[in-house]
């Protein structure tokens, strides 16, 4: 068991760091930092320039595979993914956003897939009935509108019943009021004020695909024979769908899961941007529009990490709760 | 469950019946309502029976006779939808109706169900253990989770598993086949029903396993006291287990009685035409099968009349104008639906009399002996191990399976010979690797004298045209995106013949095979499953190959169908002197078709030679055991009959045990004494010539012993 | 469902090409048309190409066309839609926006889906080395963050027009489809009708073209249909930062983007684009999963 996860860890090692080289490439390939100091007012001397990029590794007059070999380099040595263009640490930048992304992933993730499974299961359980029906049908337009849309009417919606009320109930513009000193709960009262929205947004959309996935794979098994066999026990149709059906069916949604963590990703870039939160998701988007080669590497690189650990999660989970891929 | 000799026999102890039956259905109807286009279907129409405590019923049918609906019906498991009309009772109170709730109280503790698919019967990710203390504590709430487990390892005790304490924590899926169908039966036993329903309960298993399951539920009988109603498609199995037997047909009762009166006596055209088409182990003359023409009526739209006429030899006019009832004959307790029954016993008709008996085509072994003929396909010393992977989330190899261990055979020309042996021995990893044309692991195939892992790709696409391949599931060896037409020319488009002369070609070979020409246009799935494996067989042909590989093509096939079946092999073979390697598992199949037998075990020959020597004096203890296993369709001679059980599964082929393979099970093994013993342990057993001159027998057991079967 | 015989001499004329007999097909048909939600977003979709395509020329307006004395003005009898910042007739923008998001769906879906087969069918085919390969290259491509990339690539990129951007989706949307179709293939390459036809000597490719892809056509089918509505998200979101479509040509999304600034003020140039997305999508998304009801023989929930 341990070779086998390391060899599996060197893997993901080896899968990162391709996916974050490859990003680094294309960045440095296509951006062009030097508009940003082109572009000062007042410009600063051609040298100033020059000096400043060299300085920051992103100088296109210096060969490609030279800026890359210096990133490479610091990266491997001293773990450092250099400086973004306004001459800050990238990883201390990394350190500060990916706690704001993994708490809003976490929460959301947790709430979304939790609601959709117990959702789909139940109208699976349900079929054809009302709540199933309302539930596809609530399913289907949540999946037909772009989280851009959800983020943006939420975003509206709220601000409206703000206005109508006259409380400002819902906050909409960062992850928590700058320099508020009210204590534990205030503080906390305040997360939960700016957390709900960006939090809802995510979850919507995962509730949406989880709960049709899980309607689909319930559905599967409801027929089956061991359900049936335990029916033929005594247990009664709910209590077998539930005991039995429920727990086999959940399995599969384990492996659904890695996949749909990619588009949660995404996601969480238009949450963070339309919220104001300034986590990985946000930075994907500045990095470019800001021409931050190092940034867009680091940005990669905590993507692809994200996304090999839910695949491992999900793996574990999954031998966890298939006792037929255990390994004795 | 000792490697030792039980006796088989149906006890009719109780023949004085109490006043309730335990199980009573009366007029039973069951009717899916189709949707759309679909229309109704009525799977039962009519059923009615009784059942009393201690009594075996045996239900026989074949697939789609609505004997499966009518038992869950019994259980009221079937969908929601279905519309159940008639009346079930349980010791005299009406089921039909009760609620989920009310009806689960009787699922389980007064009624109960063996199902027929063991390995998907079971919840994957539960202990088997605790699947059956589940169903202890669902029926008796006050009981503690340790005394349910108390209870579930002494179940499962009594139904042979060996070490219950520790399997008790097993997983499904570590447990083989048989022993999954004994969990299953200790959960129908768990709560002393009054009355358990088996569902084809060994159907899905070897048959070496069915005579182990086959005691484990006589056993569960004497335990508890129960009824048993049992439902299966094998006239072989029922002969000799049951009490009284009914037969249905298209959803209805067309004959019961007690099991001698509809064997022996049998009033009813159907069920002469299933003992007869039934190919038989237990008799040595050989004569073409009896099949039953046509196949069974649809239940969505049944002609007015007897619903077995199209099909049947007897049909007057009379017979499609109204449904017989099912009306008293001869016996007390017997009866017919038959309008003609009165005629049928008053001639004695038996099958022979009834159905036409198809010619039996010409003698094949005219070419002479069998040294003077041509060799069509040698196999020398043929291996062929694979990796053993483990878990699918983090796979590893933990062992090799030794899947084929050497063995070497040869197949004259115009001969057929016989693979048996059952699941998991290797036969068919031996025929994919003969298929394959590639150079094996060890060992050598050659094929018409050409080393098939020496030739070059052009000579091997050269060689396939001369080795066909027919495989066991009609349902999956035609591609159901292609027509008819489509599938029987692919082989002949791949070798390049002409097009002009495709379409006559499959015209050709549809005529060949008893399909008609306009069969052509249309797609598989329009066919029944025997039609399907005649056009598997016009595929396989159609370049006209000399050697005829069939992979186990009879077995998922209804009896009746099966017979019609291997006639036309039967023919072909005759007629288009093929030579046929034929797989199977049945050897009561086997016996009819093959000249020559190998019986495989554990990836070895055991035992090779002609039918005769082999099914009259076997040698080696396994073919004596296998043999003996096969339960014939004759009461008498069942009851009679002394089956060898073996003990235990099939070792793990992973690590199968030291010396000779079959030691662990083996009944003669079981006998010997400790000396003679150490050399079954030490050395592995060649296949040695048994019998006198120039017999063709040979068995790999050091102690090797001709013995009669019968 | 039995055909005339003469069919079987035109199916033999047209040598090995996939002459589709209908009678199979017609039981699909009828199986899909019977699903209510295949129909009913069928006839959304219809309605709303024939809107995309008719409607501009109904309008009095032209795309480029601006009205220098109605800028937000709100719907009216003349600018049905009402018209943007600039004068511009909303309707005819999101007329033609709608145009080009379906253009674009359809494209994408279409290649994503075509990539997928092939990488998946090939891999769980051949297994081993070649598995291996693509597999890996699979996975590189899924934990490469796919926005991101999309969003660097674009400007790169940004005159070559259009069709590029339909690649560039499609190029990073196949890998969970290819995963998909690779399972399926490994079981399906287990089917005796392959066995059959290896054993015949057909050949490996012809035996993936004709006998393995053909028989997951209703999985791809529906993959396809999902991947359409995928697309269009995907092109929405990325307009939604000025990555996707870019001036002149306009799309629902870029319509968004612009609108969504402005949302409260002058609703009609959010609402109206943002409605026709979610029709669009739900009208996709019904009949994809509609079809797979229809096609799959194993999701048919009855008898």
């Amino acid at each position: 068991m341990g070779k086998f996860l390391v060899r599996r860890f060197i893997s993901y090692l080896v899968l990162i760091f391709l996916a974050s080289s490859f990003a680094y490439l294309l960045a440095a390939a296509t951006l062009s930092p030097r508009t940003n100091f082109d572009q000062l007012q007042p410009r600063p001397s051609q040298e100033a320039i020059e000096k400043e990029l060299d300085k920051l590794n992103l100088n296109d007059n210096t060969p490609i595979a030279q800026r890359y070999g210096t990133w490479v380099r610091d990266l491997v040595l001293h773990g450092d993914f250099g400086q973004t263009i306004d001459d800050q640490s990238v990883n201390e930048a990394v350190a500060r956003k990916a706690g704001v992304t993994l708490r809003l992933i976490i929460v959301g993730t947790g709430l979304g897939c939790s609601v959709g499974v117990a959702i789909g299961a139940y109208s699976a359980v349900k079929q054809y009935r009302g709540f199933d029906k309302a539930a596809t049908a609530a399913a289907f337009f949540v999946l037909a509108v772009p989280t851009v849309v959800i983020a943006v009417s939420m975003r509206e919606a709220a601000r409206w019943f703000n206005d109508v009320t006259g409380v400002r109930f819902f906050e909409y513009g960062g992850e928590y009021t700058a320099g508020l000193d009210a204590g534990f709960w205030g503080t906390l009262a305040d997360r939960l004020q700016h957390g709900i929205l960006p939090t809802l947004t995510l979850a919507l959309a995962l509730f949406a695909a989880f709960s049709r996935y899980q309607r689909n794979m319930m559905l599967d098994v409801l027929g089956s024979d061991f359900v049936r066999t335990a029916m033929a026990k005594g247990l009664t149709r709910r209590a077998a769908l539930l005991k039995h059906a429920l727990r086999t069916a959940l399995i599969p949604t384990i492996t659904y899961f890695t996949f749909t963590f990619g588009i949660l990703l995404a996601g969480t870039t238009f949450t963070e941007k339309i919220y104001g939160w300034h986590g990985m998701g946000a930075w994907v988007v500045d990095s470019i529009t800001q021409n931050d080669v190092n940034a867009v590497a680091a940005v990669t690189f905590f993507m692809a990490v994200c996304v090999m650990a839910a695949s491992f999660l999900s793996d574990i989970l999954y031998a966890w709760l298939d006792p037929r891929v255990r390994v004795s | 469950m000792t490697g030792t000799t039980t006796e088989t026999g149906a006890t009719t102890d109780t023949r004085l019946e109490p006043a309730t039956p335990v199980l009573e259905i009366t007029d039973l109807k069951v009717v899916f309502p189709g949707s759309g286009r679909n229309p109704d279907i009525t799977a039962v129409r009519g059923v009615s029976y009784r059942v009393h405590r201690g009594e075996v019923l045996g239900i026989v049918g074949e697939s789609g006779s609505g004997k499966s609906v009518s038992s869950l019906a019994a259980m009221g498991l079937l969908p929601e939808y279905a519309k159940v009309s008639g009346s079930i009772r349980l010791h005299g109170e009406e089921l039909l109706g009760l609620n989920d709730r009310a009806m689960s109280a009787k699922r389980g503790s007064a009624i109960s169900m063996v199902f027929q698919d063991p390995l998907s019967g079971l919840t994957p990710v539960y202990t088997v253990g605790d699947q059956i203390a589940e169903a202890v504590r669902v029926h008796n709430p006050r009981i503690s989770k340790a005394q349910a487990a108390n209870r579930a390892v002494e179940l499962l005790d009594l139904v042979g598993i060996p070490d219950p304490r520790q399997r008790y924590r097993a997983f499904p899926h570590e447990f083989s086949g048989g022993m999954r169908q004994r969990v299953m039966i200790a959960i129908a036993i768990a709560n002393d029903p009054d009355v358990i329903i088996c569902d084809e309960p060994t159907t899905a298993l070897d048959v070496t396993i069915q005579a182990q399951i086959l005691d484990v539920l006589k056993t569960a009988r004497q335990e508890t006291g129960a009824a048993i109603v049992m439902i299966t498609h094998d006239l072989g199995v029922v002969a000799g287990f049951v009490d009284r037997v009914q037969v249905m047909y298209a959803g209805r009762l067309v004959e019961a009685g007690g099991v001698d009166d509809v064997y022996y006596r049998t009033r009813m055209p159907y069920t002469m035409g299933l003992l007869g088409s039934v190919p038989r182990l237990d008799e040595e003359e050989e004569t073409a099968l009896i099949p039953i023409r046509g196949t069974p009526p649809s239940l969505d739209a049944l002609p007015p009349g007897c619903p077995f006429a199209p099909r049947c030899p007897l049909a007057v006019a009379a017979c499609s104008e109204s449904e017989p009832g099912l009306d008293p004959v001869g016996a007390e307790g017997h009866s017919a639906a038959c309008i003609r029954s009165g005629e049928i016993e008053e001639n004695a008709w038996t099958a022979r009399d009834v159905y036409p008996v198809p010619k039996i085509p010409a003698e094949r072994t005219a070419q002479g002996p069998r040294e003077d003929r041509e060799t069509v396909l040698a196999v020398e010393g043929l291996v062929k191990y694979h990796p053993l992977m483990k878990g699918a989330v983090f796979k590893r190899r933990v062992g090799t399976v030794y899947a084929v261990d050497g063995i070497t055979f040869d197949i004259r020309e115009g001969e057929t010979l016989g693979l048996v042996g059952e699941s998991g021995c290797g036969k068919s990893t031996t025929l994919m690797e003969i298929l394959s044309l590639r150079a094996p692991q060890s060992g050598r195939v050659v094929v018409f004298g050409k080393e098939a892992g020496a030739v070059t790709a052009k000579e091997r696409f050269k060689i396939r045209r001369d080795v066909q391949v027919v495989f066991q599931d009609p349902m999956s060896s035609l591609d159901p995106r292609m027509s008819v037409f489509e599938i029987i020319a692919e082989p002949l488009r791949t070798h390049g013949h002409p097009k002009a002369l495709l379409r006559t070609r499959v015209n050709e070979l549809l005529s060949l095979v008893g399909l008609e020409p306009a069969h052509a246009a249309r797609y598989p799935q329009e066919f029944s499953g025997g039609q399907r494996q005649r056009i598997g067989i016009a595929r396989a042909l159609a370049l006209e190959p000399r050697l005829l590989v069939l992979d186990e093509p009879v077995s998922a096939l209804d009896v009746s169908i099966q017979a019609g079946v291997i006639n036309l092999l039967d023919e072909l073979k005759a007629r288009l002197g093929l030579s046929y390697l034929f797989v199977a598992h049945d050897l009561s199949v086997v016996r009819h078709i093959a000249d020559r037998v190998a019986v495989m075990y554990l990836g070895r020959i055991v035992e090779i030679g002609d039918v005769e020597s082999i099914y009259q004096r076997p040698a080696h203890p396994y073919t004596q055991a296998l043999l003996s296993a096969i339960p014939v369709p004759d009461p008498e001679k069942e009851r009679a009959r002394s089956h060898i059980v073996l003990r235990g599964d099939l070792p793990n082929p992973a690590a199968p045990p030291s010396g000779c393979g079959f030691r662990t099970r083996c009944q003669k093994f079981a006998v010997l004494d400790e000396a003679e013993r150490t050399l079954c342990r030490d050395a592995h057993p060649e296949l040695w010539s048994i019998g006198a001159g120039p017999a063709d027998q040979a068995a790999a057991c050091h102690y090797a012993q001709e013995r009669e079967p019968w | 469902m039995s055909m005339p015989a003469e069919r079987v001499a035109d199916t033999a004329e047209a040598e090995g090409e996939e002459v589709r007999v209908p009678g199979r097909w017609s039981g699909v048909l009828y199986e899909v048309l019977r699903t209510p939600r295949v129909l009913f977003g069928a006839a959304l979709l219809l309605a709303l190409v024939i809107a995309a395509w008719v409607g501009p020329l109904l309008s009095p307006w032209d795309f480029a066309e601006t009205d220098i004395i109605a800028r937000r003005e709100p719907p009216s009898a003349e600018h049905w839609f009402g018209t943007d910042s600039i004068g511009r007739d909303t309707f005819t923008q999101t007329m033609v926006g709608l145009q080009k998001s379906i253009i674009i769906g359809l494209l994408a879906a279409i290649l994503t889906t075509a990539i997928a087969a092939v990488v998946g069918a090939f891999a769980g085919y051949f297994l081993g080395a070649t598995d291996r390969v693509l597999m890996w290259i699979t996975d590189l491509a899924l934990v490469l963050p796919n926005f991101l990339i999309l969003a660097i690539l674009y400007p790169a990129l940004r005159g070559k027009g259009w069709l590029v951007f339909v690649i560039l989706l499609a190029a990073l949307a196949w890998m969970v489809t290819a995963k998909m179709v690779r399972g399926m293939t490994i079981s399906l390459k287990e089917r005796e009708y392959v066995l059959a036809a290896r054993y015949m000597g057909v050949s490996h490719h012809r035996i993936i073209f004709r006998h393995i892809l053909p028989n997951m056509s209703s999985l791809l089918i529906v993959d396809a249909t999902i991947n359409v509505s995928a697309a269009i998200i995907a092109e929405t979101s990325l307009s939604y930062f000025g990555f996707g479509v870019q001036p002149p040509d306009v799309s629902l999304g870029s319509l968004i983007a612009d609108g969504s600034t402005q949302s409260l003020a002058f609703p009609w140039t959010f609402w109206f684009c943002t409605g026709l997305l979610v029709v669009l999508v739900m009208a996709v998304n019904l009949i994809g999963d509609g079809l797979r009801d229809a096609l799959d023989p194993q999701s048919k929930r009855r008898s």
